[in-house]
């Protein structure tokens, strides 16, 4: 697993944009206690960023009103949080048993030759970024891979080719 | 063999809109539930035989009956769709093609235990299914059926959507708890039970997301109707997810109690590439994997597997053909539990990776028979010494491999141990 201990500083205080403000409040009236707050609220962050800064943190502690370390430990715990920015396309592929029998690794291995990107790494020019995760819960339609939170079953190199085609 | 009563409107288009849901039925059992007692309905599912689908087979019925009375706090309901057992892949049909059954289920048990509040707990994962289950909701507050008056009765209820974020430990239900609470997700010691001291300290009742979908029909049809399917102790149907080296892998409605190999052959196409059959993992990673000979009496119910010493788990069967390199498999699983440790305990965030460790090396070639025997006795050492069991899922099935294929360990490691070729 990458290093998720590092946070990383914009320089420049973070806020909710409108939306994102409107449902934060229409979610906290859910939940007894406000620090429940603490998942959505870094999930609304990484919907409005891409990834979560040191400001976005402390932002949310504030917000919630409780302390950074407590946002900081959700934060680095759950894998899917970014802690950096991404490339504009995330692509996660599935690892895990039933994508491993039905040939993930050729798809990880073109992807690797394709974008010049080992798992866990993002290209120069931004446009990519390669994950190989642990399953994503279509084990019936193996090989998966997800770009973006788009679901794409059955793959194979020829239906990636025509995938990354179609990504900018 | 297959059968269609949570699956019933999966086939018709755009079931997932409320619209269509209620000319097919949906929400049409609620006039009778609201005129039932709510032990009444506790009962009816009781004796509905009903078991909890998230992998333990709890019945259902006798879980909720674990609520105190009278505490005066409030009761919590959280759905589990954190469905992240490698291999189970069914319930996001449910959130997908028929949410609003789920949500008709959410009402049916919130107004049996007396609950106001219902969080679902999805996986992060499932960003398109998250989306298709908030629209469901949010359908259902526009029609009526969630919010101050549901269905026009004296009763409130509020549903609430909790994301996860990419942990398996968090489908273990006071991992859940802790997640829902805002906390990292490490599971809590036991007693107290979620039943008495759950969410917020507060009684919560925790089902699975195909448990809840299955109540509209026990409750429109009554106990019998639910017993006609599967067997006596395992009754009811379930989805069951079949996946690996089969010709059509895919999600299938069956009733328990089906012959596993029939259902492999006749259902799922068979052994692909016609290759012969090496091994079956019936219920999940975590479960004992199968040989051929043993698979031929197992039938798919709770009984059968724990006769067979493994579990029925959450219904994901992985069928293996005879190319599987079992020591690669079990690197991959070991590699899965070792990332998704939550770090609570020492023997499952150390242990998990001295395997990994081991079982590399054996890969490697340079491992010798004192690894594999290590790596046997680290099972042993590490099961049942943690406050949940993500590690004995782990150690469960890696024990069973390396007994059942024991000379493909072997194999890898003769080489450089002489005593290994005697071995084999």
């Amino acid at each position: 697993m990458s290093d998720r201990s590092q946070l990383i500083s914009t320089g420049t205080p973070f806020q909710f944009d409108k939306e994102r403000d409107a449902e934060f409040e229409r979610l906290v009236k859910r939940y007894p206690t406000r620090e429940s707050m603490i998942l959505p609220a870094l999930w609304l962050t990484q919907e409005q960023e891409g990834w979560i800064s040191q400001e976005a943190m402390a932002y949310i502690a504030d917000r919630i009103g409780t302390y950074a370390s407590k946002v900081y430990e959700a934060a680095t715990f759950y894998t899917m949080y970014h802690l950096h920015p991404m490339g504009k396309n995330h692509i996660c592929v599935c690892r895990t048993l039933s994508c491993w029998l039905r040939g993930k690794q050729e798809i990880v291995d073109y992807l690797k030759d394709e974008i010049g990107i080992k798992p866990g790494q993002i290209s120069d020019d931004g446009k990519f970024s390669l994950e190989e995760v642990e399953c994503l819960g279509h084990c019936g339609t193996a090989p998966v891979v997800q770009v973006n939170g788009e679901f794409h079953e059955n793959m194979d190199v020829d239906k990636l080719k025509s995938l990354l085609a179609t990504l900018k | 063999m297959e059968v269609k009563i949570l699956s019933a409107k999966f086939d018709i288009k755009d079931a997932h809109k409320i619209k269509v849901a209620k000319e097919h039925g949906a929400y049409s059992t609620l006039d009778k539930v609201f005129a039932m007692k709510p032990e009444d309905v506790i009962e009816l599912v009781k004796n509905s035989g009903l078991r909890g689908r998230g992998g333990a087979g709890f019945p259902a019925g006798v879980k909720w009956g674990f609520l105190p009375k009278g505490t005066g706090k409030p009761v919590y309901l959280a759905v589990n769709s954190d469905e992240s057992e490698p291999a189970t892949f069914k319930d996001r049909y449910i959130l997908v093609k028929d949410p609003h059954s789920m949500i008709e289920g959410i009402i049916i048990c919130s107004y049996a235990i007396g609950s106001h509040d219902t969080y679902i707990y999805i996986r992060g994962e499932y960003t398109t299914q998250v989306k298709a289950l908030q629209a469901a909701i949010d359908e259902a507050y526009k029609e009526g059926y969630l919010g101050d008056k549901v269905a026009g009765h004296d009763f409130k209820l509020n549903v609430t959507v909790h994301r996860g974020a990419g942990a398996y430990v968090c489908g273990e239900e006071t991992a859940l708890l802790e997640s829902v609470e805002g906390r990292k997700g490490q599971p809590r010691s036991k007693p107290p039970f979620p039943a008495v001291a759950g969410l917020y300290g507060c009684p919560t009742i925790i089902n699975n997301v195909q448990t809840i979908a299955s109540l509209p029909f026990i409750i429109a049809n009554g106990a019998d109707a639910y017993k006609a399917y599967g067997t006596e102790k395992s009754p009811g149907t379930h989805l069951f997810g079949i996946s690996g080296h089969v010709e059509k892998p895919g999600m299938y409605e069956l009733p328990l109690g089906l012959p596993l190999l029939e259902v492999i052959d006749k259902v799922a196409g068979g052994v692909w590439k016609g290759r012969k059959l090496k091994g079956i993992i019936p219920g999940g990673s975590s479960t004992p994997v199968l040989l051929p000979e043993e698979a031929k009496t197992v039938t798919l119910d709770y009984e059968s597997m724990a006769e067979h010493k493994t579990m029925f788990g959450s219904g994901g069967i992985v069928v293996l053909d005879e190319t599987v390199d079992m020591v690669h498999l079990v690197k991959n699983l070991i590699d899965f539990y070792h990332h998704e440790s939550c770090g609570q305990c020492t023997p499952c965030r150390e242990g998990l990776g001295w395997m990994l460790k081991i079982i590399k090396k054996i890969l490697s070639g340079d491992g010798t028979m004192v690894d594999v025997d290590l790596l046997r006795e680290l099972c042993d050492n590490i099961e049942m010494k943690t406050v949940c069991v993500l590690s004995a899922a782990c150690t469960m099935p890696v024990r069973s491999y390396l007994d059942k294929f024991r000379h493909e360990f072997v194999a890898y490691v003769t080489k450089n141990d002489s005593s290994a070729a005697e071995a084999k």
